[in-house]
């Protein structure tokens, strides 16, 4: 009887259209589509401000930029890609595919799900728009302290740290509101028999990061508001002369920074096994030794915080600790590298573009791992701090990590969402012009922090140029490849060979029992898991 | 109208609704939790710098001499090293550059400071000691970083620190640095 009242329902609901269907949807596919499109858009908006640093430092000296508007291009590509490209692009998965998975109708809370998005691309105006302003002469330019905030600096900066300061604070809201959205779905919507032990990696992946969320996320809003009242209203948290202290804001930062690492990849490590089973068609390897090594992380990432300053000074216990607990995050995380490739060991492989950026992303995140190793080691940290070895390192793990699993995901779930197949022969070129290009661009500067080249300089000694100009290039090449990927999921969208409900031979889980595309409402009849 | 039979298919709905504002207004309180915590990190780092000297901090307030048990079988030598930060238009420096004292000895070096603008000034000067684990053992019974320091257009100042090192300073430490930067006062009314 209700499975009729539902469909009787679905006949009369009447959605608006055009952009009024967008802007005050609650459908949660209609949702996650946006949150992938924003994504998307500025993925391509903090890549074009990195290619703008990427041909400054292509020779030495100063040519193209001035310092001033390099530090900006620096701190602004760092915000935009951490909180408009990459954690969108995971929030909009989520909205897509949780609800498919765990076989539930739609989001617990459709309504603050649309006003989550919509936070969004205010968030990313407020955080742009200085650049324009100092065009009309108004201000200096956007943020310049780099994307930590770190006082005095950003307390002497001009109005585009206030302009960031806001972005945070709404960008901070959205997650926070998105995060209880998924934590509210995955507690009360699951299907019935559905335990939370047998929910899909994907939403154990989400759950923790939503957690870690609403955890860490007020702890920045805190300190970035404790930064405004010191700019504008007289107080002194970070300010020595006034009895407060500038290192402390690297405390409060990094309380909330080193999560947000595992916040931007918990959802990948998430759907990662569920690909790699896929495409090995074989069954995922330890899923409970996933689950346990999610929890474990995401408790360690709470308590690691100051390996991101050792160099700003701590009592030597302090350093200690810090150090171990740092490499103690290693250990769930060998459990779950042994768990990705005992899936796919002895599996029937077959390399399809998902399953292509998913080898290579395990490949490329383990290096990002291990050179984080190194850095954690207190004494070579002395030395690699606030060098290109960082850099390397963090592009290791968050674009492989971060970006290459999301596009893993974008090629495996969107035949699923579009209902077409994309085109797989542009799908491999996209995949090795991206993973060369990629290594081309990082691996120089891993040598270049190792010679002692600093981050966020404008300019460089000559005997760095070499190693610049190959990263640079590469950076180039890299950033236009994904010209491929734009196109590859426009052609897909507009049409194609029509997709099957499976997609994939391997492909198992709720959300592969539905018709390509889903329906507007899916489930009608909620699905019973054995 | 609200039929019979509509209500009995509604109803698990209605429950799951229920279910959602409860959670909602539990991670609410969680959120509400961490926001506070945020804030209250400000005085519990402050406690912790001054319990065990993290990041250089000493207490800013005059040392009574308890039991002052020179020990005469050790040496620790002090250094001092001074800035001026911006927007302070002085010249400042320590006397001489470093002191080696026995632990429980009291000893006064002097910093010059001097105002090279045309107007008064009032600065602070904030003091921080490395290795931090020295921090607690460095007293201080008299100190010109206690309260604000006026100086007119042009006039050199001398200032005593008066002060030792607790005995109890661990032994591996024999040498620490202490440094002052002075800061534009921010409450020139004190």
């Amino acid at each position: 009887m209700s499975t009729t009242t539902v469909a009787h329902h679905d006949d009369h609901a009447e959605h608006p259209t055009g952009i009024m269907r967008w802007l005050t949807t609650t459908n949660h596919k209609d949702i996650g589509t946006m949150y992938l499109t924003f994504s998307l858009i500025m993925f391509f908006v903090g890549g074009a401000m990195i290619l703008g640093i990427r041909a400054e430092l292509f020779q030495p000296g100063l040519q193209l930029v001035n310092p001033e508007f390099y530090n900006q291009l620096i701190g602004v590509h760092a915000l935009i890609m951490i909180f408009a490209a990459l954690m969108p692009a995971a929030t909009g998965f989520a909205n897509w595919m949780i609800p498919l998975q765990i076989g539930a109708p739609d989001m617990a809370l459709p309504r603050l799900n649309n006003w989550g998005f919509w936070l969004l691309p205010p968030s990313a105006i407020l955080l742009t728009l200085p650049f324009t302003l100092a065009l009309f002469g108004i201000g200096d330019g956007a943020l310049a302290t780099g994307w930590t905030f770190y006082p005095p600096l950003s307390v002497q900066g001009g109005i585009g740290v206030d302009f960031a300061i806001f972005a945070v604070h709404l960008l901070g809201v959205s997650s926070v509101l998105g995060s209880i959205n998924i934590i509210v779905t995955l507690f009360n919507m699951r299907a019935p028999g559905m335990t939370l032990m047998k929910m899909p990696l994907f939403a154990w992946g989400w759950l923790i990061t939503a957690f870690l969320l609403v955890a860490t996320i007020p702890v920045l809003a805190g300190a970035v508001t404790m930064l405004l009242t010191d700019r504008h209203f007289g107080t002194h948290f970070f300010d020595a002369a006034g009895g407060g202290d500038p290192v402390m804001f690297q405390h409060l930062f990094w309380f909330f920074g080193h999560p947000e690492v595992y916040i931007l990849l918990l959802p990948v490590w998430g759907f990662i096994p569920q690909i790699l089973e896929t495409f090995s068609r074989k069954p995922m390897y330890g899923y409970k030794a996933q689950v346990y090594s999610f929890i474990a992380i995401g408790v360690l990432a709470m308590v690691v915080w100051a390996h991101h300053f050792f160099t700003s000074g701590m009592p030597v216990p302090a350093l200690l600790y810090f150090m171990y607990s740092t490499m103690a995050i290693s250990l769930p995380l060998a459990v779950m590298f042994f768990c990705w490739i005992k899936t796919m060991w002895k599996g029937s492989m077959s390399f399809e573009t998902p399953m292509l950026f998913t080898v290579g992303w395990i490949i490329l995140f383990g290096i990002g791992g291990l050179t984080g190793l190194v850095l954690a080691d207190v004494a070579a940290d002395a030395q690699y701090h606030n060098s290109y070895f960082v850099v390397a390192h963090f592009h290791y793990t968050l674009f492989a990590g971060g970006i290459m699993g999301i596009m893993a995901g974008v090629y495996y779930w969107l035949p699923k969402m579009t209902g077409h197949m994309y085109n797989e022969k542009l799908g491999k070129v996209h995949f090795w012009l991206t993973a060369i290009s990629f290594n081309f661009t990082f691996i120089p500067q891993f040598f270049l922090g190792l010679a002692g080249m600093p981050r966020r300089i404008p300019d460089y000694a000559l005997q760095f140029a070499e190693f610049n100009m190959i990263s640079s290039i590469a950076a180039f090449v890299m950033g236009l490849s994904q010209l491929i990927f734009v196109y590859n999921i426009v052609t897909c969208v507009k049409g194609g060979k029509k997709a099957t409900d499976q997609v994939w031979e391997g492909a198992k889980g709720l959300e592969w029992t539905l018709p390509s595309p889903p329906p507007y409402h899916s489930f009608t009849e909620q699905p019973t898991v054995k | 109208m609200a039929k019979i039979n509509d209500s009995e298919t509604l109803s698990p709905k209605q429950q799951l609704d229920l279910k959602n504002k409860r959670l909602v207004r539990k991670l609410l309180w969680m959120l509400l939790g961490s926001l506070l915590f945020a804030f209250a990190l400000v005085p519990i780092y402050d406690v912790l710098c001054e319990m065990t000297g993290l990041n250089g901090k000493t207490k800013n307030s005059a040392s009574v001499l308890a039991e002052a048990k020179v020990d005469n079988s050790r040496w620790v030598t002090v250094q001092f090293t001074t800035s001026v930060m911006p927007g302070l238009g002085w010249n400042f420096y320590p006397k001489q550059s470093s002191i080696k004292m026995h632990p429980g000895q009291i000893e006064t070096v002097t910093f010059i400071a001097k105002n090279t603008t045309n107007q008064v000034v009032v600065g602070r000067a904030i003091p921080s000691i490395t290795p931090g684990i020295a921090a607690a053992n460095l007293k201080k019974i008299e100190c010109f970083c206690f309260v604000n320091q006026a100086l007119k257009p042009g006039e050199e100042k001398e200032m005593p620190l008066r002060f030792f090192v607790s005995p109890k300073l661990p032994v591996d430490v024999s040498d620490m640095t202490l440094s002052y930067a002075f800061f534009p006062s921010v409450d020139e009314g004190k």
